[in-house]
């Protein structure tokens, strides 16, 4: 068994594959590294601490929260308290903002997800005119980060009468220049030409073709970008900040901000406890959605790293 | 923090496009709405009267309000009781910066622009001097002389326009923890040469404590230069000068360098969740504040019940009755809004009449003499405070504001760059009277790019 890529084509593969390949290489005969163990360590416990941090502080009341060690409990366990004073907190809006958040998820993310995969598909399979210019526009959007895209975005929105409305997220939220970019190269390798041929021989359609024989093959990839997708909507933050003025529509980052800000003006109440369960609760969706999908995606990387 | 800053500066880019935007977009939008011929938007502001205010009531109808301030929720619902005919709809959106960038992001826009907008003081004439904002006179707030406390009154006149209506004020006065002080056998400073030698003693005594923090702060160093009789900023139109090195200012740099040397300052930033650890355990042991604060600190300080007091402003001279305002808000009108009637009797209704009885219930601080004077207000015994009259000092302090402050036509984003430039002499060893002219040429060169002219 090769543990190389193929030769025909080497180049090219490699550099269009290039965020998907993982190559483990088992260190010869089990040896281990102190340094690289030490290493590991750290970047775990850097990684870590934050979220330590954040389920200790969440078990605190405000006054335990100013009074104690950050890293360890205080005397008074509050976090069901918190929990519950979160969801019921301004008249319940927590709930609120975490349905107006799996609404931008479901329909923004899940809508960037299958447009990259029709995308990418297309762009993979199909030889036009033009598709190197596709290509350098691709990769062109890739490089411009959605904070410098939020301005110009928020002026053509409100010309449109489409600010703050749900559209304003989920619109933008459904381009994702790298999940397109990601179901091409993955798309290229993973989606042999010969079952396409076959499949149109046999008469089926493109759209059937696709739904049909396409798709399953395309599941890792498309699992990749779905997370990906899912992580940048569910984290979105300045988009919604600017586009939205109704606190009856901001996804949770924003909603927890607006919180944290009441603590900052004269006469407002600060809820700090409030902020760190919200966000506590905030993060555990994104967990359980890592743990969910992660052996599709594991799978994934893997895919196409072996030659057979 | 980085991101915050980042962020900040993002957001100050951001109005500063709306704003030099703003200021030729309303020119044309206005012009557009109204027939040819038409003098642009004061013209159109002068067609309400007192008689359309009342009609406007009668027929009813809805307007946004664009504020953060709590105690006006209790106000908008008494409002609706009053007059059911009207729809106030309330909106949270955002604090401070963020709510001014959504403003003139929507004024520049034409479209979502809220009928009424709170709006601190210091950033009032930035709105002003675009024309973001209605001016009052027109619509008869000129007759409100005497109504307000004359900080506040006099910070919503830019020129010769009224361009909102005071909400609350802040003038300033000593907050401090009496059982630290007690125990540190420290007496109530009642001038700064006395509240700079009780911060050396405290913080002799106890290294973790310190007479107050300062980590760099735009609003508080203006207040201080202000009540130092110090006018770093003159403005006239748009002809702007700033100098630093006048005698107010460097009669407040002369202290505050030797807190800053001695390292008698927490480093601490206002706001932060450390600031309300150390108000709460006793390591920040006084603030000099503004009148707004004892509802964050019953609220953000629950720790400190019982220990806290009130006390006038240190004085520059021994037995001297001056005091600036920090922070304070006003509500104001945009130019743009849809319903200026309607707005300016909500205006009215929340600033002058019953609904200041609702807001200073819900513990604002308000800025109508009549209120301040009021027996009831005065007498009214704080349990957190340990049942002292604190409104009796604060409203005191708001009747000895040093008059003639003014602040520039860009102070929000003069703010926004505060800490880059002054706030270097908390963290290096630039003095602060450096860190002030460098903060003063950054402004200038900022006017300057604006199209201000600039004033040597």
């Amino acid at each position: 068994m090769a543990t190389s890529t193929p030769t025909a084509g080497r180049s090219k593969t490699i550099a269009a594959r290039g965020p998907l390949v993982v190559r483990r290489r088992r260190s010869p005969r089990g040896r281990r590294s102190a340094t690289l163990t030490v290493l590991t360590a750290l970047v775990l416990v850097y990684t870590l601490l934050p979220l330590v941090w954040l389920a200790i502080n969440a078990t605190k009341t405000q006054e335990g929260l100013l009074g104690s060690f950050g890293l360890w409990f205080a005397g008074d366990f509050a976090l069901f308290d918190n929990i519950a004073a979160t969801f019921a907190y301004g008249d319940g809006i927590f709930v609120r903002w975490l349905l107006n958040t799996l609404l931008y998820v479901v329909a923004g993310a899940g809508g960037a997800t299958l447009l990259a995969a029709l995308g990418g598909y297309g762009l993979a399979k199909f030889d036009f005119p033009g598709r190197k210019a596709v290509f350098a526009v691709v990769i062109g959007a890739v490089a411009v980060p959605g904070t410098a895209l939020a301005v110009p975005t928020f002026l053509m929105f409100s010309k449109m009468g489409l600010t703050d409305t749900p559209w304003a997220i989920i619109i933008p939220s459904l381009v994702s220049p790298f999940g397109l970019y990601l179901m091409w190269t993955f798309a290229t390798d993973a989606v042999p030409e010969e079952i396409l041929e076959s499949a149109r021989v046999d008469g089926s359609g493109e759209f059937r073709t696709f739904f049909r024989i396409s798709l399953p093959l395309l599941a890792p990839g498309l699992v990749t970008v779905l997370l990906f997708n899912v992580v940048a909507t569910w984290n979105n933050y300045f988009l919604p900040l600017i586009m939205l003025k109704d606190p009856g529509w901001y996804p949770l980052t924003v909603g927890l901000k607006s919180w944290n800000q009441q603590a900052l003006t004269a006469g407002g109440e600060a809820v700090f406890n409030l902020v760190i369960t919200g966000s506590l609760l905030t993060i555990v969706p994104l967990i359980a959605a890592f743990l969910l999908l992660q052996r599709y995606w594991q799978s994934g990387l893997a895919a196409g790293s072996v030659k057979e | 923090m980085a991101i915050t800053r980042r962020r900040a500066l993002l957001l100050g880019a951001a109005l500063t496009v709306s704003l030099t935007a703003g200021a030729c977009g309303s020119s044309d939008s206005s012009g557009g709405s109204g027939s040819a011929g038409d003098a642009a938007a004061p013209a159109a502001s002068a067609a309400v009267s007192g008689a359309d205010i009342e009609k406007a009531l009668d027929t009813g109808g809805s307007i946004t309000v664009w504020a953060w301030e709590p105690t006006l929720k209790q106000v908008v619902e008494d409002f609706q009781a009053k007059y059911p005919k009207v729809k106030v709809n309330l909106v949270n959106a955002g604090t401070g910066n963020d709510q001014y960038t959504a403003l003139q992001n929507a004024v520049k826009a034409g479209s979502g622009v809220p009928d009424v907008a709170q709006v601190e003081y210091y950033a009032l004439p930035q709105f002003a001097l675009a024309k973001s904002v209605a001016d009052l006179g027109a619509l008869g707030a000129g007759t409100l002389d005497g109504t307000f406390t004359p900080g506040p009154w006099s910070s919503v006149h830019v020129g010769d326009g009224i361009y909102g209506l005071p909400m609350d004020s802040g003038p300033m006065a000593l907050f401090y923890n009496k059982e630290v002080f007690d125990k540190y056998d420290l007496e109530v400073p009642a001038t700064w040469d006395e509240f700079a030698a009780a911060a050396e003693k405290l913080h002799r005594a106890n290294p973790k404590a310190y007479i107050t923090n300062d980590a760099g702060d735009a609003g508080f160093t203006t207040s201080m230069i202000w009540q130092a009789g110090g006018k770093p900023y003159t403005v006239d139109g748009t002809t702007v000068g700033i100098d630093f090195t006048e005698p107010g200012t460097r009669k407040f740099t002369a202290l505050w360098q030797k807190l800053i040397d001695g390292k008698l300052l927490a480093p601490v930033t206002s706001w932060s969740d450390e600031w309300y650890k150390g108000l709460g355990d006793g390591t920040i042991a006084g603030l000099v504040i503004g009148a707004w604060m004892p509802a964050n600190l019953e609220s953000g300080v629950k720790a400190g019940e019982g220990k806290w007091q009130v006390a006038p402003m240190p004085q520059w001279e021994a037995g001297g009755r001056a005091t600036a305002e920090n922070g304070g808000s006003s509500l104001a009108i945009p130019e743009a809004g849809p319903n200026k009637a309607l707005a300016y009797a909500f205006l009215k209704y929340a600033t002058v009449d019953e609904g200041v009885r609702a807001r200073v219930d819900g513990g604002a601080f308000p800025a109508t003499t009549a209120q301040l004077q009021d027996p009831r207000f005065q007498d009214k015994e704080f349990p957190y405070f340990g049942g002292q009259k604190v409104n009796k000092v604060l409203a005191e302090s708001a009747s000895q504001v040093v008059g003639g402050w003014s602040y520039l036509p860009f102070q929000v984003y003069a703010n926004s760059i505060f800490n880059d430039t002054a706030g270097k002499a908390y963290t290096s060893s630039t003095t602060l009277q450096d860190g002030l002219k460098a903060w003063q040429d950054a402004s200038l060169t900022y006017g300057e790019e604006q199209g201000f002219t600039i004033k040597q």
